[in-house]
């Protein structure tokens, strides 16, 4: 992990009308860190995801992102192209279904190889080794590459969107439940593989889940969202084994042990 | 006063031809960019060309010559219904010869002789947009043209060479025009793609149903959009037209008996009866002068 942060976050607020979505939320998220956001539903996790990736508008604050030539930049600030550009190349976004990352209709191989098209590769032979080689990384078999991702099971198109998203080799991964529909045996490879390419990689990852388990595995630090609110934040180990706010004991309390 | 005096020069309103002018002129200041702009009702269906008539009607003066193929032929019903068309409501001269032809509207082909300068050339365009069926929404594709993303169009290739071994699509092949804007050549063949590239004549494309508009002007260049290692092609045939013997043309297959007996002719039918005339002869044609 390097000294300078890759992400700064300040007072990020954001109001749906008169109504919270999340208020104040600060952290600055280091290379190579997996920051896990959990909290009930409803608590605000997911707006407070959309916005750091952009996808919504805060109502007010800032989000300065330490760009490949070190420029610190508001990623609100930037322009639409310059924004769309950058979540296609040092960002990913894996979605909680896997439908809404990937392109259903088109084969493996192009799913993972859209990014590089669209950052100017055109070379065919090129873009299928790339694809060929990414797929293995994901555990998927190469005879599978021409196939779409509607003949996958839930845990082959999680894991193909995984690869999709690594491709052009992101600095920032957002996901959202990554494990959330896919069963317990499945969820446990699939963290598995996402710890080692998150460790590989050198990726900081900003994880929202609701599952204590995923945060413990998966996550550096961790912040504890309630009401739109972070009330808790710090080591993901420090804050499951010795939670200070009532609701963090409460939630960490909650689990089911077999 | 006769019926036809009902209409008004060229079937539209000028009022309208004048908003479809104008809509025409932003499309030559920005090559291969859809301008929208607000299509009528014509006397004929949707799919038969309601785009490209609009953009006739506004550009026909008395003066015109005009020429209208549909698949290369002057003799099929879409030709010839246009073609009566603006004989009757703008009393036109028209054609079947390319090279007398001012303005020439097409379904589908761009003629095999080359076309000069002063000359116009009006698609009728079914779907405009190049990037419909890769994403569906209008406000994205909007988006990825202004912000210039065609990386999608590109895996559309992908596709092509991953099931097919090489770039399948035939017809409606993207093109990018003067470098910038990525554009659907309407549903051409490829075969036709080069005939774009530097054009000395306009070329104008209307979709009636899509309400766009969009051009190509003359010396603009149109490159087919391909793969380092899978470069754009052409279509190639191997026989010569049976009928005048022409090569390098583009040719249809025509069923002659129900025995498997067919022949490939000129898809252009003037360029073919010009052949003719000139005493080029193919081999089926060579029977046909014997019998």
């Amino acid at each position: 992990m390097s000294d300078e942060p890759l992400l700064r976050v300040k007072n990020l607020t954001k109001y749906y009308g008169s109504r919270l979505g999340c208020a104040d939320v600060n952290f600055e998220l280091y290379p190579g860190e997996v920051l896990a956001i959990v909290g009930e539903s409803g608590s605000g996790k997911t707006t407070l995801l959309n916005t750091l990736s952009a996808n919504l508008e805060p109502t007010s604050g800032e989000a300065l992102y330490r760009m490949r030539d070190e420029s610190w930049r508001n990623i609100y600030e930037l322009s639409e192209a310059e924004r769309r550009f950058l979540t296609r190349t040092d960002w990913g976004f894996v979605h909680q279904n896997p439908a809404d990352g990937l392109r259903m209709t088109v084969s493996a191989g192009a799913n993972v190889g859209e990014r590089l098209m669209a950052v100017g590769d055109r070379h065919y032979g090129k873009i299928r080794d790339t694809a060929l080689d990414w797929l293995g990384r994901v555990e998927i078999a190469a005879d599978r590459i021409d196939d779409q991702p509607r003949s996958f099971s839930g845990g082959m198109r999680q894991r193909l969107q995984i690869a999709r998203n690594l491709v052009t080799g992101p600095r920032l991964v957002f996901m959202d439940e990554p494990t959330g529909g896919l069963d317990v045996s499945v969820q446990a490879r699939l963290l598995d593989l996402l710890r080692q390419l998150v460790g590989e990689l050198g990726l900081s990852a900003i994880v929202v889940t609701h599952d204590l388990a995923v945060a413990r595995l998966l996550s550096h630090r961790m912040m504890v969202m309630k009401d739109g609110h972070v009330i808790e934040a710090g080591l993901t180990d420090r804050v499951l084994d010795d939670p200070r706010e009532p609701y963090t004991q409460l939630l960490v309390s909650s689990i089911l042990q077999v | 006063m006769n019926a036809v005096a009902n209409y008004n020069f060229a079937y539209l309103d000028e009022q309208t031809k004048r908003m479809i002018r104008r809509a025409i002129l932003k499309a030559v200041a920005i090559p291969g960019y859809q301008v929208p702009f607000s299509s009528r009702e014509m006397p004929m269906p949707y799919g038969w060309g309601t785009g490209g008539v609009q953009v006739t009607a506004s550009i026909i003066g008395p003066d015109d010559v005009l020429k209208v193929i549909d698949q290369g032929a002057d003799d099929t019903t879409n030709a010839v219904s246009i073609r009566a068309f603006f004989a009757k409501v703008a009393q036109v001269q028209t054609t079947t010869h390319t090279a007398e032809a001012t303005i020439i509207q097409t379904r589908h082909r761009i003629p095999e002789r080359k076309l000069e300068a002063g000359q116009i050339l009006v698609y009728q365009v079914p779907i405009p947009e190049p990037l419909r069926f890769l994403e569906p929404r209008e406000t994205e594709t909007r988006k990825m043209h202004a912000l210039e993303e065609y990386g999608l169009m590109h895996v559309k290739l992908y596709e092509d060479i991953a099931r097919h071994g090489r770039i399948a699509t035939t017809y409606a092949y993207p093109v990018k025009v003067e470098g910038r804007y990525v554009m659907d050549p309407s549903p051409t063949p490829k075969f036709d793609n080069p005939k774009m590239h530097r054009s000395e004549a306009l070329q104008l494309f209307g979709a009636g149903r899509e309400h766009r508009i969009y051009a190509v002007p003359p010396h603009t260049d149109v490159v087919s959009l391909d793969f380092e290692d899978h470069p754009f092609e052409i279509q190639h045939f191997e026989h010569p037209c049976a009928l005048c013997g022409a090569e390098q043309v583009y040719l249809d297959e025509v069923i002659l008996d129900d025995r498997g007996g067919h022949m490939y002719v000129c898809s252009d039918t003037d360029h073919c009866e010009e052949r003719r005339e000139a005493g080029h002869v193919g081999v089926l044609g060579m029977q046909e002068a014997a019998e």
